[in-house]
């Protein structure tokens, strides 16, 4: 294996070298520097690497480092990612001092602009913190104040300043500094604000900035307008154009969507990225995960792959380690005269993870062949959800606890890395301790119901694969290889129990299938399915498993035997999603557009109202219901231990999420019917009691909801004004809740919409289950952006899915409608996905 | 030291100016009416006093200038925040003149001057409202975009946001502080437009008190050692319902202020006087 030496440079001004694997992952070097740092809140920061345009740009964590590069340059740089609106709820000191860092050169530079006072305020934290208490018989300190770099325009008045204030400082300690320094770094009103250039419509020159709150419009020094995140509800961008489709206020009938000129595609696309990245890191509970199946349109697949803030909150008031020790130094970059000066070092004792800081390859990489397991170790230690998956599938289920949703969700869990056994690393230490506490809190849902309910889980994983028709650029040959493929057959029987399906009646006409009819387990993935190794050489392929299922009571039992021989097969297997996220986004890196609904999806999407007319009256229900599921909503992200504890309910939604465009008038009825059916179900039983959540996972959700329904209905009034309007603003996806519960004997019900044409057949199969879950479904109908010249063919992707207290289906279907001449449309389905599995879903998907 | 940003409203000092003679017949108005100068002058002298006796502030007077007859709205001529003042450019040509006295008088209080020498740009400090953590600037018929760039150059620390101003003279004829993140607003549609949009332009959420009289949302709030929350607001006389609203306000000293002569010259309270934190946190 090629290893190529990365040089990073840290955010004291050090050089990190570190020898990585050619094809290592972004996250992967990442690691390593974090390891070297002994930083464990790292969600906050990233890494970034000049273009070939020496553009600045975030390293993507996912995707292998050479294909972002594209050039032999392997020198990055750690930063701030995600500035911290309020830096007194970072966990931990050291964190707090990399934030410092950060700031220090971001005002130093001038990125931060502040007035003289500030920059001699800031910059007398800096000296206590740097070096301790002002020493009165230091031999001219203005000398001493004069070798460092403050502030761009710094000057005697200034450092004189400094030092008055510094004087003043005497008794705080080095963290108290920091804390002070931060406290008003944090007011400054452009910190945190990353800004690029723009032209508005008019061509005028102006800057828009990113933030925690939203999107902000300068020109010049001059705030001219603010989106905040809640009011946008797309953001896209097409070749250099960027937009942003803005909410009506309460006085407005319309959407309106508001265009920006970028320099180029490049500049528009990364404008995106960091809206898309801060909206998900700063708004979201969970990430969103990267739309899947929209083979059919062009864009960009991005989305971020981290940890929300809420989540590293989270994962972070979990931390329990002693503070690390260590230094505070002048750093390189402001101080000229202290070459000497120790670099950041690392002084904890006792710690193998602080050994391993300093020395980090000598250990890791002395040889080639152990250093494949390295790598994929640390990796391992790593928040990555296809290791938390992986891990959760090696876990021998029956052994108390299971890491659950929220935990995988969370971090690199702690708990899956214990059971993943022997993996020396802080982590695994945190991870320990955070288990036994996890169990003590009741965050470990799953794993109760796990207990409570021995039932099997109604899984079933159906593959459809389509024809891959030569429609699309995403579509992929193939060129799987073969062996991945077994190994997800099987790794997917393990896991599966076949119910008797309301997914057999879809209608497959169009496509070629491996479907056997008596059975129901298909898994199609449209991704490649390779193991990290291998590389991502093979295009993302469609690999159609019909798995047989073994009776339902069995199934755990046998996941649990085979597990040991399926361990590797089943790495492979959960791998696959990210991994499908990683090449079809590589695929798409050179596209020129793309599109983000920056919904806090578990809220709007619940709340949003379906755009058909003929529903009203649903939507009338829909309201009675509002108040149970907003509730539910709160706290999907991290109440299902509240969903699980009560039994004796089931508590359903239903999410339809519709997207239309103008022409796809059979899209819409084929919706309405379901809608209608889906209504039926509802009806029996709104009155039931919904769970309600121990606790809204963070403060904003709650607010943000009543919100969100009051908009929803904005939003309806206007929509058939909608229809009109040109792609640009096309119609959104306007999910619809229906939310009931029912005791003990439930009705479970599949819905699938498929047909080959027009998509006029609906079939929902509806079959008494004597099983008690809890589920949750969503339905998406999303119309695919057209092309330039409008011609292209526009794909309906639509995804139903459900979400049980123990097992997850999702099924996804792209049809392409076609419009013919005359206005007739043709629809046909041109891929479905079912994906069932026990950990596969992220709950806040929408 | 409490850092940036800390005490709003905190005040050591004032910089007033007398009233001219020329007041009477030649300040600028947006309405025809015969100002009775004595009246006015009484006004302003009853204004001084609360500042230098009832609430012990430093009173820097600067005599009146026959030539600017509106000399008198100093708040016009300069907008200070911490330690930096701000000289501004008037926007009425008649007023130009009216910068210097004030520019002496701040540098003689040590303040760090900025001048606002681009001849583009135009300011007054009636178009300037600052929350305590950011700046609007009304976009008026006396404020362009250049007069608000510099500004916003001059207190880098803050959001410099701007917010036209379709109707009245300034931004601060419709609004103002009433409290640390309340603001004041008169109930007109143009004052509450505005609103909205200073809503919608900051990161901050701030409270509202609407008040009937746009020119009523005129009123001076500051924070006093010894006396808390002082707010002086319109008298009954002139705006009997809004100064009902002032009256609902428990946790401030109110002190009802005469404008019934100045305001006929477009002069609301807080255009009669520059407050200043000389113990500045810093």
């Amino acid at each position: 294996m090629k290893l190529v030496v990365c040089h990073v440079t840290l955010l004291d001004g050090t050089d990190f070298t570190c020898e990585v694997e050619k094809r290592a992952k972004g996250q992967y070097l990442f690691f390593k520097v974090c390891e070297h740092l002994n930083l464990l809140e790292k969600d906050y920061f990233g890494l970034t690497y000049k273009d070939n345009h020496d553009q600045k740009c975030w390293l993507d964590p996912t995707k292998e480092i050479k294909r972002q590069i594209r050039s032999n340059n392997w020198q990055f740089a750690f930063n701030v990612k995600f500035y911290p609106p309020d830096p007194s709820l970072l966990t931990e000191d050291i964190t707090r001092y990399l934030l410092c860092l950060q700031l220090r050169e971001d005002v130093a530079s001038g990125r931060l602009p502040c007035s003289f006072v500030t920059h001699a305020l800031l910059g007398s934290y800096t000296l206590q913190a740097e070096i301790g208490d002002y020493e009165p018989d230091q031999p001219r300190p203005l000398d001493f104040i004069s070798q460092l770099t403050f502030a761009p325009n710094q000057n005697k008045e200034m450092e004189e300043k400094i030092l008055e204030l510094y004087k003043s400082h005497r008794g705080m300690t080095p963290a108290q500094a920091d804390t002070q320094f931060l406290e008003n770094a944090k007011k400054l009103s452009m910190y945190g604000v990353d800004l690029h250039h723009a032209k508005d419509s008019e061509g005028v020159d102006i800057m828009l900035g990113v933030c925690a709150n939203g999107l902000l419009v300068y020109k010049d020094r001059l705030r001219i307008n603010r989106f905040a995140w809640p009011k946008i509800l797309k953001i896209s961008y097409k070749r250099n154009n960027f937009y942003i489709k803005i909410r009506p206020g309460e006085t407005e009938q319309f959407e309106s969507t508001v265009g920006f000129k970028l320099e180029n595609h490049r500049a528009a696309k990364r404008l995106w990225k960091v809206c898309v990245e801060n909206h998900s890191f700063f708004r979201l509970n969970a990430p969103e995960p990267p739309t899947k199946a929209r083979f059919l349109t062009l864009g960009s697949k991005f989305r971020y792959s981290g940890r929300t803030q809420a989540q590293t909150r989270m994962a972070s008031s979990l931390i329990d380690r002693p503070a690390p020790s260590f230094e505070r130094t002048s750093s390189k970059r402001i101080s000229r005269s202290l070459d000497g000066a120790p670099m950041i070092s690392i002084t904890e004792a006792g710690r193998e993870s602080a050994e391993n800081g300093r020395e980090p390859h000598l250990e890791l990489h002395s040889d080639s062949k152990d250093h494949d397991k390295t790598q994929e170790e640390v990796l391992k230690h790593q928040a990555s959800i296809s290791q938390l998956k992986r891990s959760f599938m090696e876990a021998p289920p029956p052994s108390p606890p299971q890491p659950n949703q929220w935990e995988k969700r969370l971090t690199s869990s702690p708990a899956t890395i214990r059971l993943q056994q022997q993996q020396v690393s802080l982590a695994e230490e945190i991870a320990s301790v955070l288990f036994s506490r996890h169990t003590d809190i009741g965050l470990d849902s799953t794993a109760k119901a796990a207990c409570i309910f021995p039932e099997p889980p109604l899984d079933a994983v159906k593959t459809t694969s389509s024809a891959a028709t030569s429609s699309s650029a995403a579509v992929c040959s193939f060129s799987a290889p073969q062996r991945p493929l077994a190994t997800l057959s099987t790794a997917l029987s393990a896991t599966e129990v076949s119910v008797p399906q309301t997914e057999a009646a879809t209608a497959d006409n169009a496509i070629s299938d491996t479907k056997e009819p008596a059975k129901t387990t298909e898994v199609e993935i449209e991704e490649t399915v390779v193991v990290q190794e291998i590389s991502r050489a093979p295009k993302p392929g469609l690999v159609t498993v019909a798995a047989s299922t073994p009776a339902a009571p069995s199934a755990e039992q046998e996941m649990r035997e085979q597990e040991v021989e399926v361990q590797e097969e089943a790495v492979v297997v959960e791998e696959a999603k990210p991994r499908k996220e990683e090449s079809i986004s590589s695929e798409s890196e050179s596209e020129e557009e793309a599109e983000y609904h920056p919904y806090l999806p578990v809220s709007i999407s619940h709340t949003q109202i379906p755009e058909e007319k003929e529903e009203e009256e649903e939507q009338e229900k829909q309201e009675e219901d509002k108040t149970p599921e907003l509730q539910v909503l709160a706290s999907d992200a991290s109440s299902l231990p509240a969903e699980v504890i009560q039994p004796a309910e089931e508590t359903r939604r239903e999410e339809v999420e519709s997207k239309k465009e103008d022409n796809t008038e059979t899209e819409k009825t084929t919706n309405a019917e379901e809608e209608k059916e889906v209504e039926r179900e509802t009806e029996e039983s709104t009155d039931d009691p919904m769970v309600t959540p121990d606790e809204a996972p963070n403060g904003l959700t709650l607010p943000e909801e009543g919100v969100t329904v009051m908009d929803a209905r904005a939003e309806e009034e206007e929509e058939p004004k909608m229809n009109g309007e040109p792609s640009l603003t096309e119609a959104e996806p306007l999910p619809q809740v229906i939310c009931c519960s029912e005791p003990p004997v439930v009705k479970t019900e599949m819905v699938t919409i498929s047909d080959t044409f027009a998509a006029q057949k609906t079939e929902i199969a509806t079959k008494e289950v004597p099983i008690v879950h809890t589920e949750t479904k969503t339905i998406t109908y999303e119309a695919a952006q057209l092309d330039g010249n409008g011609d292209g063919e526009p794909g309906v992707l639509m995804t139903a899915q459900t979400i049980t207290s123990e097992s997850l289906c999702t099924t996804t279907t792209t049809h392409i409608t076609k419009t013919l001449k005359g206005g007739l449309s043709e629809t046909r389905i041109e891929k479905r996905i079912v994906i069932t599995g026990d950990c596969d879903i992220d709950h806040d998907q929408s | 030291m409490a850092g940036l940003m800390a005490g709003f409203g905190h005040y050591t000092h004032a910089v007033v100016r007398g009233i001219p003679a020329s007041l009477a017949k030649e300040a600028l108005r947006s309405s025809q009416t015969e100002v009775d100068l004595a009246k006015a002058v009484k006004e302003q002298e009853a204004y001084v006093e609360v500042l230098r006796t009832r609430l012990g502030l430093e009173v820097v007077e600067l005599p009146a200038d026959e030539s600017l007859p509106d000399c008198v709205f100093v708040e016009d001529a300069a907008v200070v925040c911490g330690d930096t003042a701000l000289i501004t450019r008037p926007g009425a040509e008649s007023r130009r003149g009216e910068t210097e006295a004030m520019k002496g008088a701040l540098k003689d209080l040590n303040l760090n001057i900025v001048e606002m020498t681009d001849e583009n740009a135009t300011l007054d400090g009636g178009d300037v409202l600052f929350t305590g953590r950011e700046f609007f600037v009304g976009l008026s018929k006396r404020t362009n975009q250049r007069g608000a760039e510099i500004l916003a150059d001059a207190f880098k620390d803050y959001a410099v946001s701007t917010v036209p101003v379709l109707e009245g003279l300034h931004l601060k004829s419709f609004c103002s502080m009433g409290g640390p993140g309340l603001i004041v607003i008169g109930s007109s549609e143009p004052a509450q437009k505005a609103l909205k949009i200073m809503q919608q332009m900051s990161d901050h959420r701030y409270d509202k008190l609407t008040v009937p009289d746009d020119l009523a949302a005129n009123c001076i709030y500051m924070n006093l050692p010894s006396k808390g929350h002082v707010l002086l607001h319109c008298t009954a006389e002139e705006f009997p319902e809004s100064a009902k609203v002032f009256e609902k306000l428990k946790d401030h000293m109110l002190i009802p202020m005469s404008n019934l002569e100045k305001v006929k010259v477009d002069g609301a309270l807080t255009c009669c006087s520059v407050l200043i934190n000389k113990k500045a946190n810093i």
